[in-house]
C-alpha cells in the first residue's frame, strides 16, 4: 500500500461517513422539528382548553411525541413502555377520572382559577431562566453519533466477533472469504445487532446495580394499588 | 444533533405544566399537568443519558414512569373521594385547612 492510498483510503470513507450521517442527522432534526411543534401546540391545548375529554385526548398526542423523542434519541425500549403505560394505562385512568367525577361533556367555562395571571408570569420567568441557563451551560454541544455506522463498520465486525463468537462457529478463519461470511452473517442479524445494545443493557443493569430500587418500585407499585382501591372502594 | 434542543423542548413542556399546575380548578386537569412536567424531566433523563453513552437514563426514566402510574392511581382515588364528599373536584373548594 503506498504512502498515498494510506492517505486517500481513510480520509475517502470518512468523506462517505460524514454524508451519510449529514443526510440522517438533517432527517433527524426535520422529524424532531415536527414531532416538537405537535408536542408544544397539544400541551397548549392540554392547559387551556375549555373541554376535558379534549384535554385528556391532546395529554395522548403529547405523550406520543414524547415516545417519538425518546426513539430518536435511541431508547426504543422506554418509547415501548411510553406507549404502554401512559398512552396504554395512564390515560384511559385519566379518563375514567373525568368520567366518574364531573361527567360534564362540552364546554365548561369554569376550569381556570383566578390565578392565570401569576401562572403565565411563573411559568414565562421559569422559561427564561432555564433557557438561559441551558445555552450558557451546553450551548451548541452536540449528542455523540450511533457507535456503529453500519453493518459494514469494522467497530462492529470487532464487537461481533467478541460478544457472540458461537455465531462464527462454523466459519474458518482462514478461508479466504471468511471476512465477506462475518459481514453476511452481521447483515442477517442486522435488526438484532443494531436494536439489542440499548435494552440488552437496560435489562442487565436494571437486574443487577439496581436490584434493590427495582423491588422497591415494586413494593410502592403494590402499595399505591392497594392504597387506590382502599381509598375509592365505597363503604 | 444538538443537546440543546431536547432540553429546551423539555423546559417548555416543564413551563406548560407548571402554568396548568397552578392555573387549572379542576383536580383532573391538574393531575394532566403533573404528567406533562414529569414527561418533561423524563427527556431530560434519556437525553443526559444519550450524552454521555450510559444506560442509567434510560433506568431512571423507567423508574419515573413507574411512579407516574403509582402517582395517577392514587392521585385519582383521592379525586374520587373529594367528588363523593364535596360532589365538586374544584381544588379551591378543599379549603378545610385554611384559618
Amino acid at each position: 500500500m503506498t504512502a498515498a492510498q494510506t492517505l486517500l483510503g481513510p480520509t475517502a470513507t470518512l468523506a462517505q461517513l460524514t454524508t451519510e450521517t449529514g443526510n440522517t442527522l438533517v432527517a433527524q432534526n426535520i422529524f424532531f422539528a415536527i414531532i416538537a411543534v405537535i408536542m408544544v401546540f397539544s400541551a397548549f391545548r392540554v392547559v387551556t382548553t375549555k373541554n376535558v375529554v379534549h384535554a385528556a385526548l391532546h395529554l395522548v398526542l403529547v405523550l406520543g411525541g414524547v415516545a417519538a423523542i425518546y426513539v430518536l434519541l435511541t431508547a426504543e425500549f422506554v418509547a415501548v413502555v411510553q406507549v404502554l403505560v401512559y398512552i396504554g394505562a395512564i390515560v384511559v385512568l385519566l379518563l375514567f377520572g373525568i368520567m366518574l367525577t364531573e361527567a360534564r361533556l362540552g364546554k365548561d367555562q369554569n376550569l381556570n382559577n383566578d390565578y392565570r395571571v401569576p401562572a403565565v408570569i411563573t411559568a414565562v420567568a421559569l422559561l427564561a431562566v432555564m433557557s438561559y441557563a441551558l445555552w450558557d451551560q451546553f450551548d451548541d454541544q452536540k449528542l455523540p453519533e450511533p457507535r456503529f455506522s453500519g453493518t459494514d463498520d469494522p467497530a462492529l465486525v470487532d464487537f461481533a466477533l467478541d460478544e457472540y463468537p458461537e455465531l462464527f462457529d462454523e466459519l474458518t478463519p482462514s478461508d479466504e472469504s471468511y471476512d465477506a461470511q462475518v459481514t453476511e452473517i452481521i447483515q442477517e442479524r442486522e435488526a438484532f445487532f443494531n436494536g439489542v445494545q440499548d435494552t440488552e443493557e437496560v435489562s442487565d443493569s436494571i437486574f443487577s446495580t439496581y436490584i434493590i430500587p427495582f423491588e422497591a418500585i415494586s413494593v410502592l407499585l403494590l402499595a399505591a394499588l392497594i392504597g387506590a382501591i382502599v381509598l375509592a372502594r365505597k363503604e | 444533533m444538538l443537546l440543546n434542543q431536547f432540553l429546551l423542548l423539555a423546559a417548555v413542556l416543564f413551563c406548560i405544566g407548571v402554568y396548568g399546575v397552578i392555573a387549572r380548578r379542576n383536580a383532573v386537569m391538574v393531575l394532566m399537568s403533573v404528567e406533562l412536567i414529569l414527561n418533561a424531566v423524563n427527556i431530560n433523563l434519556v437525553a443526559f443519558g444519550r450524552l454521555h453513552d450510559v444506560v442509567f437514563g434510560h433506568v431512571f426514566a423507567l423508574f419515573v414512569i413507574a411512579v407516574a402510574a403509582a402517582e395517577v392511581g392514587v392521585g385519582l382515588a383521592l379525586v374520587i373521594m373529594i367528588y363523593r364528599n364535596k360532589s365538586s373536584v374544584d381544588l379551591d373548594q378543599v379549603d378545610l385547612m385554611r384559618g
